[in-house]
C-alpha cells in the first residue's frame, strides 16, 4: 500500500524556489528580473492574490504579472480586494488569467462588464472584504500573494506604514499554508521605524522603480457640499444620532457624511451634543472629521486604511488614533471590518438605487462595481451579544408588539437625494440589480444593503424609521413617503403617509425641529479643504490635487 | 431650453410687497426664483425656463405641493432653472416665499 504524503504543498513550494534560484538566489530580486522570477514561481491554474485596495496597490507586480508569457503562465485564478488598475483587467485580456474572487472593481467596473460578457472573466463572487478575507482561510487560499509594502530592511522585514490595510490577512493565509510571498516596497533601509510583517513570512523582495500607487479615496472637499446634505445631516443628528445617543459609529464614504462631520462642532455643538454623541469611530482618518476631533467631540478611531495627506495628523493625535511606537498609524482592515461590525451601533451610507423593500445596490446596467465593506458595515450583526443604549432602544422599536426574546438592533441608515445628477431617480421600483444578475448569470442580484437591514431612510423629505414598520405594505409606504418626485414617490397614498408621520414612522424637517432656513453653508465648520488645513493647525498636508490656493 | 407655465387658484389675497425678491442663481444643478406682487385677479403665476427637457410633470407635482403649501394669489414667480434636482427647487421656492413674505410683512 502507498504511504500517503501529508506534505505535498510544502514539496510543490520547494520546487518552485528552487526553480526560481535559476533567477536568482537571494530574497532580494532586482526589478527587471520580477516578471523572470514570477514566471518561474507560478503555475498554471494557481490562485494567486494581488494585493491592493481601494488606497494602496502592489502596481509594480500587478505590471509583471501582466507581462508574464501567457504560453507559460495561464488559466490563474486570481483573489484580490479590488480590480482598479488597467494591469489587473490585461491579466484578462491576456488570457494571463480567466477567473477572479474580489469585492470592489469601482474604477473598472465598466471594462469588467465586457470582458464578463465576452467570456473571458468569469466570476466566482462578488464578496465583502472580510467575506473574501475569511475564504482565504477557508476554500480560497492563495499560492502566491503578490503584496505591497512601505520599505524594507535586509533580512526582509516590512514596514507598511499608516496604510497597512490588507497585508497581514493576506500574508497570513499564504504564509502558513506553503504558499509564496512576494513583496514590493518603495524602499529598502538598514533600519525600519517598526516591523509590521516579520522577515520569514515573506520570501521575496523587490524594490519597486515607482512608489506604489496611494489613493486619496476619503477626502471630500467642503466647498462642494449642498445645502440639500446639509439639511439632511441636521436631521440625522438631531433625528437620529440624538434621539439614540449614538456614541459608537461608522460612516461611509461620501458627501452626505462628510456633511454630518462637518456639523458636528456647529449644529450638534449649538444642540449641546458634545459628549453625548458620536465619540468612538471606526472611519478611515477623514480630513472632513479633523474639526470635531478638535472641537473634542471624537474620543477614538480606529481606521481599516490611512488616507493619503492626513499622516502628520494622525501622527499627532496619538490619543484619538491607533499609532504604533514609531509614531505613524498602524491599520488593518480585517480587524477594523470586524469593529465596524460587532462593536458599532450605526452605520450610514448611500446608495445610486433603492427599491420599495428598501434593498439598495451601486450597480447600473453597465457597471460591475461590487461591495466593498457595506454589506458587512450596514447589516444588522445577528451574533452580537453585548448590549449598549443605542442597541436596545433600536431593539425595543423594532420588537414593539411582537414576543420575542429581547434583542437589539443595528443602526444601519441610508442617506440620499431622491433624485441623483442627471435627473436619475434614486428610488426604483426594480433594482438594476435584476438584470445585471440575468445578464451576466450571477447567482443573486447584487444587492449591497439588504432592506430588513435598514433601520432609517433618510432624504430631503425627512427620515422614514423602518424598525417601527409591521407589514410589508407599510415600509414601501413609508419609503415612498420620502422618496420626493420620483415615479416611486409619486406613487405614494397621501392619506398613508399621513397616517405614518401621525405615528412618527415618518419624519419631516418640521416635525424634527429643524429649520431648513439654517441649512446653509454657513453651518459648516469649514467651508473648504483650506480651513480643514487650518483646523489641523497645518498639520493635514491635502494632495497637490485638492490645493486650489 | 424648455418653457412651462402653470397657474393656480388661490384661496386668501395675501398682501405682497411692490418689491421683488430674488434667490439662487443660474448655474449647474441650481436655479433663480424671483418673485413679484402682481395683479392677477386672485392668480398665482409660475413661469418656468429650463435646461433640462422633458420633466413637465415633475413640475407640475413640485408646484402643485409648493402652492397647496402657501395658498398664495396675485404673485407672479419666475424660475430659471439650470437642472437643479427637485429637492433643490423646493428649498429655493421656500427661501424665496419666506424673503417675499418677511418683506411684506
Amino acid at each position: 500500500m502507498a504511504i500517503k504524503k501529508w506534505d505535498t504543498q510544502a514539496e510543490n513550494r520547494r520546487d518552485r524556489l528552487q526553480r526560481a534560484a535559476s533567477i536568482c538566489t537571494d530574497r532580494i530580486v532586482p526589478a527587471e528580473r520580477m516578471t523572470a522570477l514570477l514566471e518561474e514561481l507560478i503555475e498554471p491554474g494557481d490562485r494567486v492574490c494581488l494585493e491592493g485596495n481601494n488606497q494602496k496597490q502592489a502596481d509594480f507586480l500587478a505590471r509583471c504579472l501582466a507581462q508574464v508569457d501567457p504560453q507559460r503562465i495561464f488559466d490563474l485564478h486570481m483573489v484580490q480586494s479590488v480590480i482598479a488598475l488597467p494591469a489587473h483587467i490585461e491579466l484578462f485580456e491576456r488570457g494571463i488569467a480567466n477567473k477572479v474572487d474580489f469585492s470592489f472593481s469601482g474604477p473598472m467596473g465598466a471594462r469588467m462588464a465586457q470582458l464578463v460578457a465576452a467570456g473571458k472573466i468569469q466570476i466566482g463572487a462578488i464578496h465583502t472584504y472580510l467575506e473574501l478575507f475569511g475564504r482565504y482561510f477557508i476554500d480560497l487560499t492563495p499560492k502566491v500573494s503578490l503584496i505591497v509594502a512601505h520599505s524594507a530592511d535586509r533580512q526582509g522585514n516590512l514596514y507598511t506604514g499608516p496604510n497597512t490595510e490588507d497585508t497581514p490577512t493576506i500574508v497570513e493565509a499564504t504564509a502558513f499554508k506553503s504558499g509564496i510571498v512576494v513583496a514590493q516596497v518603495n524602499q529598502i533601509v538598514d533600519q525600519l521605524p517598526r516591523v509590521d510583517i516579520p522577515a520569514d513570512w515573506v520570501d521575496y523582495i523587490t524594490e519597486a522603480p515607482n512608489p506604489h500607487t496611494l489613493e486619496p479615496l476619503f477626502t471630500r472637499d467642503p466647498a462642494q457640499l449642498s445645502e440639500i446634505q446639509i439639511l439632511m445631516a441636521m436631521m440625522v443628528i438631531k433625528g437620529i444620532y440624538a434621539e439614540y445617543s449614538v456614541n459608537r459609529l461608522n460612516h461611509g464614504v461620501g458627501f452626505n457624511a462628510a456633511a454630518i462631520e462637518l456639523l458636528l462642532p456647529t449644529y450638534a455643538e449649538s444642540l449641546g451634543l458634545k459628549g453625548k454623541i458620536c465619540r468612538h469611530w471606526m472611519l478611515n482618518p477623514h480630513p472632513t472629521l479633523i474639526p470635531a476631533i478638535e472641537a473634542g467631540f471624537v474620543e477614538s478611531v480606529y481606521s481599516p486604511g490611512s488616507e493619503l495627506g492626513m499622516e502628520d495628523y494622525v501622527s499627532a493625535r496619538p490619543d484619538v488614533f491607533f499609532n504604533g511606537s514609531d509614531g505613524s498609524q498602524r491599520s488593518n482592515r480585517a480587524f477594523s471590518h470586524a469593529a465596524g461590525h460587532y462593536a458599532t451601533d450605526l452605520f450610514i451610507g448611500s446608495t445610486l438605487q433603492m427599491d420599495l423593500q428598501g434593498n439598495s445596490s451601486t450597480v447600473t446596467l453597465d457597471r460591475i462595481t461590487g461591495f466593498g465593506g457595506a454589506p458587512n458595515l450596514g447589516a444588522d450583526a445577528r451574533g452580537r451579544r453585548h448590549a449598549s443604549s443605542t442597541w436596545l432602544k433600536a431593539g425595543r422599536e423594532a420588537q414593539s408588539g411582537l414576543s420575542a426574546a429581547p434583542r437589539g438592533r443595528k443602526l444601519v441608515v441610508q442617506i440620499m437625494e431622491t433624485y441623483r445628477e442627471h435627473m436619475q431617480p434614486t428610488f426604483v421600483e426594480r433594482l438594476d440589480a435584476w438584470e445585471m444578475m440575468e445578464n451576466t448569470g450571477m447567482d443573486l442580484p447584487p444587492i449591497m444593503v439588504y432592506g430588513d437591514d435598514i433601520s432609517h431612510v433618510v432624504t430631503e423629505e425627512g427620515i422614514a424609521n423602518l424598525l417601527l414598520c409591521r407589514t410589508e405594505e407599510e415600509r414601501s409606504e413609508a419609503i415612498r413617503g420620502v422618496a420626493g418626485y420620483t415615479p416611486v414617490g409619486l406613487g405614494r397614498s397621501h392619506r398613508a403617509v399621513e397616517n405614518l408621520r401621525d405615528r412618527g414612522i415618518i419624519r419631516r424637517p418640521e416635525d424634527l425641529g429643524v429649520d431648513h432656513r439654517l441649512a446653509t453653508r454657513d453651518l459648516l465648520a469649514a467651508r473648504s479643504i483650506r480651513e480643514l488645513v487650518h483646523w489641523s493647525g497645518g498639520l493635514y498636508q491635502p494632495p497637490k490635487r485638492f490645493r486650489n490656493w | 431650453m424648455e418653457h412651462l407655465q402653470f397657474e393656480f387658484k388661490g384661496s386668501a389675497n395675501r398682501k405682497g410687497c411692490q418689491k421683488t425678491t430674488l434667490v439662487g442663481v443660474v448655474s449647474s444643478g441650481n436655479l433663480e426664483v424671483m418673485l413679484e406682487n402682481s395683479e392677477l385677479q386672485g392668480l398665482c403665476r409660475i413661469n418656468v425656463s429650463t435646461s433640462s427637457q422633458g420633466f413637465g410633470e415633475i413640475w407640475q407635482a413640485v408646484l402643485n405641493d409648493f402652492a397647496a403649501r402657501y395658498d398664495l394669489s396675485n404673485l407672479q414667480i419666475s424660475i430659471n432653472d439650470g437642472g437643479a434636482t427637485p429637492a433643490v427647487v423646493c428649498l429655493r421656492l421656500d427661501q424665496a416665499l419666506e424673503n417675499y413674505l418677511e418683506a411684506s410683512s
